[in-house]
């Protein structure tokens, strides 16, 4: 054992044993070391992908197209009695003027299916644009004006270039109206115009009139019950767990449970709102109050944990040093411990908000995902909120609601996009290092 | 302020080491020449040139954050896994420039060994612990030889009969003293020529730290040893030549005799005496 | 509307109370506070305590009640005809009540509902009227009792602060009361589907098929309601999202750790975090309209029957939402494995990849365990993305190229749209919950366990 000549042999036949291996060592190496990129580089390509899809099929939402018609608002159709009574202005046959108006431009067209077919180019909300113009101003009957109607989805997929006219198997467009559509455009009588009726309007059957704002409106009153129930209850079990609960079995169970609670289903929280908010307290159906208070729940986890960390985060020395100069316990958590905490638990709530505004699965159970056409006015009206949209969007079979689906989901993200870069920004400003 | 202004001159001040750092060409192990390191800013040694005796152990001591521990990792290059760490100068082992570009730290590090701070076998057996460094470098051609190899740095380090029977047992399951001692099985298991010890004692009991000096002076017979050691004591018991650090100058260098009995430098003699550190 | 002003007077009441206490306080020393046990404020949230607190949780508990008092009084006013109707149709008699109440009228409806709608509104007219009056009175009432307790030696400060601490008290409950709310709601259904479907052939039949429970002779046919095809369908899915989530997710957490630099770190951390914060709907849409067609064409183009809602796409698109989950959590875990580790290994002359293969992982693997099972978990509760991609009929297969479905897919089919209560149709979703509920309940705690244990070992 103390021979230094066999030793010093040894040593160097020992060398020669690992020279002989490193070779194949650094090629592992390197494999494990480019299999760690490519992991990130796939992970970075899916989102990618991801984002270049919804954006290459959503875009094109916000332009619709339109069609120029020359409409004149006849009095013998619209109030033939001139008696300028709105209810009767309301009932009238606008539709009638629509289809004149197509009749003028395309004289040639006479067969009946023809006709039926040269109608459905133009959308049925024509009439109900007509309707608002008249109701509006009583002034325009009579006169003759230049109007800018929303042509059908799939019209509007023809000239956004989704569907080719023709063609088997999509051949929801045919040959005439191809032809139609051909003089439109040389005629200079269709074009894409700005989409305001999708942030303006309601969902609605007709992809060309559907909007989001009834939606982001029911996704607003989910968010205010949310918020406002969600934070105080979250700051306000997270300030006595971490400042006033005594160690002992009681509060470990809360714990374990909050811990739980954050990997609980989503959906779950679903069955606990129908069982329990619906049939129990028979509060509404596919209101925004359950929807809130559901989502509640399901938020309170995330803020609790998150005002945990931030109230840890705030150094003895402070709760000491307002204990020392005579505070109360609940005076120095409020008046020092309190306000230092608090960026990091507004960080925690926004971040929960986010994925609240996200979710879609428990909204489903509670009756969120029936098809309303109105704009909800209260947090006790039917609502649905912008990811069931998304939901029931993606569901419809009409091409045009893949491109409506898509521009939803980028309206979507750019919500939680801001979010959570004001989350990123308060972190940043409020950030303490002690 | 004038204090501050004091301080920061003297923290940024160069000093000539007295005593000699120098030996004879045939006892050097490691020879250093002008070694900085610097962490970003913070230039932690500055322009160190000594040389490490063939088969003695020499002593780093000093206060703490004079840089002992940096000194001691440039020398297995484990400064490299550090991202704000720069070193400058040449550090030679049998010769051979060990920053030079076609030196493989892992060869070298197989060449040096290294005992840590805190004892920190891995959560494996104990067997394993001792198998691991063989085993990657592939030093065992079979199981015989292997366990072979274990029964043997076990053995080395003063431990195999205390755990012969348990060598299924977690390396975290032993005492601190015991794991120190399987820490060091573990770095001689691949037979480095060269053993860094970093304060291999500072988190042991005195009968913990008494078993490992005295393996030191039994391993000095066949390796070189650099310990690393805040305590006056341990130094002058175990180890031959003395190196005295403060704030990442070299003071003093020599032999461990004459070093604490007739300390040149003022700041070595404060050092030694408890004055200082 | 009208129940936000009444909350917001109340409000603005205690808002009185509060200034009303504090001026009488100090008014009580003749200015001289230090003679008052506390500062007025206190004074002033003490009354303004007594006047909020009893009226809001009146309110509470009147709202929360408010809308089955009324229901059931409703229905006892009428006729015995129509009391004597089951409780299905019954539900559905109060439905179109109340749906009448709201102004919504569907065909035409006869006199008697009519009546019943004008009832509703009357009850709720008359109730929100008493409403007020009770509220405001216990309002009031709190004000003057506490104004009249004012006295320099009352203990105000800690009176509010033990008030204050028993609702914080309440408030953490809230955790518990959700955990209880979740497990009674699912049992209770879940007992009363089992009341009609024998738990054994819920549990080991091969067959889910809740459509034939539709006609009245078949109810609880034996072997619609098995429940294993679902299982195997979700368990297939989550495996294929883990199969795609776990390496990917793994080793982009060990190449963040241990070899990215700070400057990569600081880039590509946050976009992989997007990831998980993209709604389960867009991916759900994602995997629908792209991954799905993808793989049908790219099967037929190498003469594979790939079905177009395969189990393959949903669980190639769970498994890149859950990419973030795994990759953060393991993160966390490698980054608590000590340096004194990677040191002794480095030192012994290991290569970076020697070390985390033999060290850090092993080190590690508790932790990553806990990690991946709480994927797991949330692999088979989640739900739009199955809902969107996946199949809907129950199939026992091991063929992920086939359309299978899942619990939760069953569990919104089943609830979507109109109940009917009491069928075995509607029950079966929540003994479905019951089942996912137990399942992730397992999962989570292990996971949790094996997280926390991993976590005291090396701090
Ligand atoms: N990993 C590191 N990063 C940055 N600075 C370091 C690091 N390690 C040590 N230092 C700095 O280098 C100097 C020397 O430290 P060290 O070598 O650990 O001293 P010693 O071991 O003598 O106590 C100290 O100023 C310390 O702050
Ligand atoms: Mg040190």
């Amino acid at each position: 054992m103390n021979n230094s000549g066999i030793r010093h042999d040894s040593s160097g036949t020992r060398l020669q044993l690992i020279k002989a291996g490193l070779k194949r060592r650094y090629a592992k190496e390197k494999i494990f070391k480019t299999l760690g990129i490519t992991a990130i580089v796939i992970a970075l390509m899916m989102l990618t992908v991801l984002f270049i899809t919804i954006t290459k099929n959503g875009y094109g939402a916000f332009q619709q197209t339109f069609i120029r018609l020359k409409i004149t608002f006849d009095a013998s159709v619209i109030d033939p009695e001139r008696t300028g009574d709105a209810d009767v202005l309301s009932q009238a046959d606008y539709g009638g003027l629509v289809k004149k108006t197509l009749r003028d431009m395309f004289p040639e067209v006479k067969k009946r299916r023809e006709k039926r077919d040269l109608y459905s180019i133009v959308s049925s909300g024509a009439a109900f644009q007509l309707r608002k113009m008249v109701m509006d101003d009583p002034g325009l009957i009579g006169t003759t004006q230049t109007v800018w109607v929303p042509a059908d989805d799939d019209i509007d997929m023809l000239i956004k270039g989704h569907i080719k006219a023709g063609e088997e198997g999509t051949g929801r467009i045919k040959a005439n109206e191809a032809a139609w559509v051909n003089t439109l455009i040389e005629n200079r009588a269709i074009e894409k115009r700005f989409n305001f009726a999708f942030f303006t309007g309601g969902d609605s059957r007709e992809p060309e009139l559907a909007g989001i704002w009834g939606a982001a409106v029911g996704s607003l009153y989910v968010m205010f019950v949310t918020l406002i129930l969600s934070f105080p209850l979250g700051v306000a079990t997270a300030v006595y767990l971490e400042e006033f609960a005594p160690k002992n079995i009681w509060t470990d169970i809360i714990e374990v449970n909050i811990n739980n609670l954050a990997a609980v289903p989503s959906i779950v929280f679903g069955l606990l709102g129908l069982a329990v908010f619906l049939n129990f307290f028979g509060l509404p159906r596919s209101a925004p109050i359950v929807g809130g208070l559901v989502l509640t729940l399901m938020t309170l986890p995330t803020i609790i944990i998150a005002s945990r960390v931030s109230l840890q985060s705030v150094p003895l020395s402070i709760r000491e040093g307002a204990l020392g100069v005579g505070a109360s316990k609940m005076q120095s958590v409020m008046h020092h411990v309190l306000p230092l905490a608090l960026p990091g638990m507004l960080t925690g709530t926004i971040i929960g908000m986010a994925r609240a505004l996200g979710e879609t699965a428990p909204l489903l159970m509670i009756g969120m995902v029936a098809f309303i056409v109105d704009i909800p006015a209260g947090i006790f009206d039917k609502a649905t909120v912008l990811p069931v949209q998304i939901y029931l969007w993606a569901d419809s079979p009409e091409r045009a609601f893949v491109e409506k689906t898509s521009a939803a989901i980028i309206v979507l993200l750019a919500f939680l996009l801001i979010m959570n870069a004001i989350a990123v920004v308060l972190r940043r400003k409020f950030e303490q290092r002690w | 302020m004038q204090l501050m202004d004091n301080l920061i001159m003297k923290r940024d001040e160069i000093i000539k080491p007295v005593g000699n750092p120098f030996l004879n060409e045939e006892r050097v192990k490691i020879s250093c020449r002008n070694v900085n390191v610097y962490y970003e800013e913070n230039h932690a040694i500055k322009n160190v040139s000594v040389d490490i005796a063939e088969k003695e152990v020499t002593a780093f001591i000093g206060p703490s954050g004079c840089g002992k521990s940096t000194f001691l990792r440039c020398i297995n290059r484990m400064n490299d896994t550090i991202r704000t760490c720069r070193i400058e100068g040449e550090i030679r082992l049998d010769g051979e420039n060990i920053y030079d570009k076609n030196v493989d730290p892992v060869l070298l590090r197989a060449r040096i060994g290294m005992v840590f701070q805190k004892p920190n076998p891995f959560p494996k057996s104990i067997y394993q612990n001792v198998a691991y460094g063989p085993r990657i470098h592939g030093l065992a051609r079979n199981k015989a030889e292997l366990d072979e190899i274990v029964i043997t740095s076990l053995e080395k380090a003063g431990l195999f009969k205390e755990v012969k029977d348990n060598l299924d047992h977690p390396g975290t399951s032993l005492s601190g003293g015991q794991q120190q001692r399987l820490c060091i099985a573990r770095a001689i298991s691949v037979q480095p020529e060269l053993i860094l010890m970093d304060e291999p004692c500072s988190a042991l009991d005195p009968i913990a730290t008494a078993k490992i000096e005295e393996l030191m002076d039994e391993l000095r017979q066949n390796y070189t040893i650099i310990i690393v050691t805040h305590s006056m004591q341990q130094a002058a018991r175990v180890s031959q030549r003395t190196a005295f650090f403060h704030l990442g100058n070299l003071i003093e260098v020599g032999d461990t005799n004459e070093i604490f009995v007739n300390p040149e430098h003022k700041l070595t003699q404060d050092y030694i005496t408890g004055r200082y550190g | 509307m009208k129940y936000s002003i009444l909350i917001f007077t109340v409000i603005i009441l205690s808002a009185v109370g509060f200034y009303a206490g504090r001026s009488r306080s100090s008014k009580t020393v003749n200015g001289e506070i230090r003679k008052l046990h506390s500062l007025p404020g206190y004074y002033g949230f003490y009354v303004a305590l007594w006047c909020g607190l009893p009226a809001l949780i009146v309110l509470g508990i009147w709202l929360a009640f408010q809308s089955s008092v009324v229901t059931s009084i409703v229905v006892s006013g009428l006729p015995p005809e129509i009391q004597s109707l089951s409780d299905e149709e019954m539900s559905l008699v109060i439905n179109d009540i109340v749906n009448l109440a709201h102004g919504i009228v569907v065909g035409r409806p006869d006199n008697v509902l009519l009546a019943a709608a004008e009832h509703y509104n009357r009850l709720l007219g008359t109730g929100f009227l008493a409403l007020v009056a009770v509220v405001m009175s216990i309002c009031i009432a709190g004000l003057g009792f506490s104004m009249r307790y004012i006295n320099p030696a009352m203990r105000a400060r800690i009176k509010v602060e033990q008030t204050v601490q028993v609702l914080m008290i309440l408030c953490s409950t809230v955790a518990i009361f959700t955990t209880i709310g979740i497990m009674l709601s699912v049992l209770f259904e879940s007992v009363r589907f089992f009341n009609q479907i024998p738990i054994t052939d819920f549990l080991f039949g091969v067959h889910w098929s809740p459509q034939i429970a539709i006609r009245e002779d078949q109810v609880g046919a034996s072997g619609s309601f098995g429940v294993i095809p679902l299982l195997t369908g979700t368990l297939m899915i989550s495996a294929i999202a883990m199969l795609v989530a776990v390496p990917i997710g793994l080793m982009s957490a060990i190449y963040m750790s241990e070899y990215a630099a700070e400057g990569f770190r600081t880039v590509v951390k946050p976009l992989l975090e997007v990831l998980a914060g993209i709604p389960t709907v867009v991916y759900g849409f994602f995997a629908a309209l792209i991954v799905a067609p993808f793989l049908r064409d790219l099967g037929s183009k190498i003469g594979l029957d790939v079905s177009s809602e395969s189990a393959l796409a949903a669980g190639l698109v769970m498994g890149i939402m859950i990419i973030p989950f795994v990759s953060s959590l393991s993160d966390d875990v490698i980054n608590a494995v000590p340096q004194s580790l990677r040191d002794a290994s480095l030192g012994i002359g290991a290569t970076q990849s020697e070390t985390i293969v033999h060290v850090v992982l092993p080190a590690a693997l508790p932790g990553i365990v806990g990690s991946i099972l709480l994927a797991v978990s949330r692999a088979i509760g989640e739900t739009m993305i199955v809902v969107m991609a996946a199949g809907l009929t129950a199939r026992l297969t091991a063929n992920p190229l086939e359309a299978v479905t899942t619990f939760t897919v069953q569990i919104v089919t089943l609830l979507i749209g109109d109940q009917e209560f009491d069928s075995p149709k509607t029950l079966a979703a929540f003994a479905l919950g019951l089942v996912l509920f137990i399942i992730t309940l397992c999962l989570n705690i292990i996971a949790l366990y094996a997280v926390r244990r991993y976590r005291e070992e090396y701090e």
